[in-house]
């Protein structure tokens, strides 16, 4: 057991950490108030990203030949770290970097890493989700969004729903039968869409917190080239499982649950009760040091799966309990928030009574979002108990 | 940066694993439950002594492994998967209390024998008030020309029935206010009188410890004033960090059992584990489990090398562990239904390990209490 890190890394930590200080984007008050989906925030967005590329701080461990450093893992955790002790706003190509990006490296073709990789880093192309249908959501296995190979392109028809980010995205991955009488999990393929193409049409739609965040997306007779298919044909469920992987560790990161536990502890300094701060309340320490036990638990279970990676050991359901755990903790924290505001817990931003810009109710509110999406909890407990500890699968349906 | 075991931590993992699946199963625990059993299992103890187990933390010289507290922890999840009675805590705890005092007859003369597990000492700490807290005390010595006379009465204090020595903290006078202090009193001293306190955990002994004008020589005195309250806290947080391995392995245990008849146990013409209901509470425990033994790691870590953070990893990993350990159980309880209530059974063995766990050395509100402290909140 060491904690420590080798005097290079220190040495690399203290140069990240100085570079923030530098460079971190300050918050001007206009940006707060503009929608989610406003192009002026996605530029800025887009700016950050490119900064902190250029400086060398994304996706570090990537290959050289396709934009990263090749970085170990240490270098890139270290960055991660240093990313939240900063409290450095989240990256807008995120989706690219932790799950197509990650997903192509593993099953693309040299020529998909090449044309895809770097653009992904650089925020040149920002990439969304093409998986849940209207039909086909814990169940997704059984979408139907059709793609017919006819001579070097397929035909695309159908619909997606909960698409994030599909309104500005440049790229979808996206998940297509391309075998209708083959069993379910052997007819899909991955394909890679340009959100340019003819026939595609989005229509955003509007998430209980307000925001424009997810979308429909519908695909009427869209020519994908056969050259965007990742993995073989028929057997994207694969790849799809590959990038699922991904987004259960992205959803259930430690670090994003540290730095939401840092701001609770914050509102508690700052609320009062009977005329001093509610961190001096009897109850409010019981809940906090409570929700620090498994903030902590799940800061030092990163660590031993950092290790475990190093160490080339297998990771089994580990993503899964990451993504249920810490959804579920970020909820809870979020829920402690409410109680310390009372009756200002349910200001909106707009409102000038609003505390810390009326942002806890709406991450209560997106924090219960991330608990279903990305498989919800349930999914995860089925995966858990099935493939973590060999239970019995659930009975199939009857045929219809 | 190396979170996780050494290779020989996990070759002491292994081996105390199989070793007390040989000589330790669930039949012999239950034997413990009997009304005529001291909860001392001698011939268990002569072989964990001969494996080098209860001298893990004494140093060297003194016949022990000089292990580290993460080594204990290793051995400590294992002893609460198999849920081992008897004096392992008690004598651990007193190890590390005794390495540390300045005394050092004591140490030459006590140390050897509980390495060896020829003796037993145990801590008289905890009082009629302080079965949460352990704070203040009541338990009064005096320093007479014969030497320190005590009077009070000690509760919860571990394996006394069975014990040749006790370490008593006490308040003595100093000056015009009163400090701590911590007096070597052998069990066979006039004015001592032990009683077992029934506990539904039937692998704990706790008794009561009355001391009647109890008069020992001078040299008795251990340590007084903030050596030892500072000693108490060390050992009050190794109780922690061993109590939240026990927990862990305990934990493990019961989630082992819970999969097992999930399996095999059939309603409705099919598995019960195939049910979701019942699926997703072995997924719970699954979620409590695996991000708390990283937490107890790190807690034992803590111990070893980052004096600093050690109080405070050690408040996070009992109050949390303890938690995590009852909720398994009363988990692990509703997937075996009815079977799992009954005596015959292995599961009440964990259940009733569990609840004693919860509040020894400090109830969870106590531990969190102290987080909060920690992170100066």
């Amino acid at each position: 057991m060491d904690l420590t890190y080798p005097p290079q890394y220190e040495a690399f930590r203290r140069r990240v950490r100085a570079w923030l200080r530098k460079n971190l984007p300050s918050r001007p008050r206009g940006l707060a108030k503009l929608a989610f989906d406003d192009p002026r925030r996605i530029e800025r967005a887009k700016q950050w990203q490119r900064k902190l590329y250029e400086a060398g701080y994304v996706a570090m461990s990537w290959p050289k030949e396709y934009g990263g450093q090749g970085a170990d893992v240490l270098t890139q955790a270290i960055v991660d770290e240093e990313l939240v002790r900063a409290q450095a706003p989240p990256l807008i190509g995120q989706m690219g970097i932790q799950m197509v990006g990650p997903t192509l490296i593993q099953f693309g073709t040299e020529e998909q890493k090449r044309r895809f990789l770097p653009r992904i880093l650089t925020a040149e192309e920002i990439w969304c989700q093409g998986y849940s249908e209207p039909n086909a959501g814990s169940d997704l296995a059984s979408l139907q969004t059709r793609a017919e190979l006819v001579g070097d392109e397929f035909i695309v028809n159908g619909q997606k729903i909960w698409t994030s980010n599909a309104q500005f995205a440049d790229w979808m991955f996206c998940l297509v039968r391309t075998d209708p009488h083959a069993p379910k999990h052997h007819g899909i393929s991955y394909l890679l869409i340009d959100m340019k193409s003819p026939g595609i049409s989005v229509r955003p739609l509007i998430q209980m917190t307000g925001e424009r965040g997810f979308n429909e997306v519908w695909f009427e007779n869209v020519r994908v080239p056969r050259s965007h298919l990742v993995g073989e044909l028929h057997q994207g469920w694969q790849v799809a499982n590959a990038t699922l992987l991904h987004e259960r560790n992205m959803l259930g990161a430690a670090t994003t649950t540290q730095q939401l536990f840092a701001a609770l502890v914050r509102l508690a300094k700052l609320c009062t009760r009977q005329g001093r701060s509610a961190v001096e309340d009897p109850v409010v320490r019981q809940r906090l040091a409570a929700l620090a036990m498994r903030v902590e638990a799940m800061r030092y279970h990163a660590y031993r799966q950092l290790t475990d990676t190093i160490l080339g050991r297998p990771r089994g359901i580990a993503a899964s309990v990451n993504k249920l755990v810490s959804t579920e903790l970020n909820h809870d924290i979020t829920v402690c928030a409410l109680n310390l505001l009372g009756s200002y817990a349910t200001q909106t931003s707009e409102s000038k009574f609003a505390v810390d810009g009326g942002r806890w109710i709406r991450e209560f509110m997106f924090t219960l979002g991330m608990i279903i999406g990305g498989g919800t909890s349930e999914i995860q407990k089925n995966i858990i108990g099935e493939r973590g500890l060999g239970l019995p699968r659930e009975p199939r349906a009857l045929p219809e | 940066m190396n979170f996780g075991l050494s290779a020989d931590q996990e070759l002491l993992q292994r081996t105390a694993r199989d070793f007390l699946a040989a000589e330790w199963p669930p039949a012999a625990a239950h034997a413990v439950f009997d009304a005529d059993h001291d909860g001392y299992p001698r011939k268990l103890y002569e072989q964990m002594a001969q494996l080098g187990w209860l001298g893990l933390l004494a140093p060297v010289e003194f016949g022990g492994a000089g292990g580290t507290c993460l080594d204990a922890a290793v051995l400590a999840e294992e002893l609460g998967r198999a849920a081992v009675p008897g004096p392992y805590l008690a004598n651990t705890l007193s190890i590390l209390a005794l390495r540390q005092i300045g005394v050092a007859s004591v140490r030459r003369q006590w140390l050897p024998l509980l390495a060896k597990g020829q003796a037993v000492v145990t801590l008289a700490w905890f009082e009629e008030d302080t079965a949460a807290w352990p704070f203040p005390l009541k338990a009064r010595g005096s320093v007479g020309r014969f030497g320190l006379r005590l009077n009070g009465t000690k509760r919860f204090v571990l394996d006394a029935h069975v014990a040749d020595a006790f370490l008593v903290v006490c308040r003595l006078p100093a000056g015009r206010a009163q400090s701590t202090a911590i007096v070597l009193v052998p069990r066979e001293q006039a004015g001592v009188a032990v009683r077992p306190m029934n506990d539904v955990d039937r692998t704990r002994r706790p008794c009561e410890v009355v001391l009647n004008d109890v008069t020992v020589p001078r040299r008795s005195l251990l340590a007084t004033g903030g050596q030892a309250e500072k000693l108490l806290a060390r050992v009050q947080n190794a109780a922690a960090v061993l109590l939240a391995a026990d927990c862990l392995g305990g934990a493990e245990r019961l989630l082992e059992m819970a999969v097992e008849y999930a399996k095999v146990r059939r309603q409705f013409g099919r598995p019960i584990g195939s049910f979701q209901a019942v699926k997703h509470r072995c997924a719970d425990m699954v979620a409590q489990i695996e991000p708390a033994r990283s937490l107890v790691w790190y807690a034992a870590h803590a111990m070893d090398a980052l004096p600093r953070q050690a109080a405070y990893a050690a408040s996070l990993a009992k109050g949390h562990l303890s938690e995590v350990f009852s909720n398994v159980a009363e988990n692990a309880l509703r997937v075996f239904g009815g079977i799992g209530f009954t005596w015959e059974r292995d599961l009440h063995i964990w259940f009733k390990r569990a609840q004693w766990n919860r509040y020894a050395f400090g109830s969870p509100e106590w531990h969190r209490e102290r987080v909060a402290q920690e992170c100066r909140w």
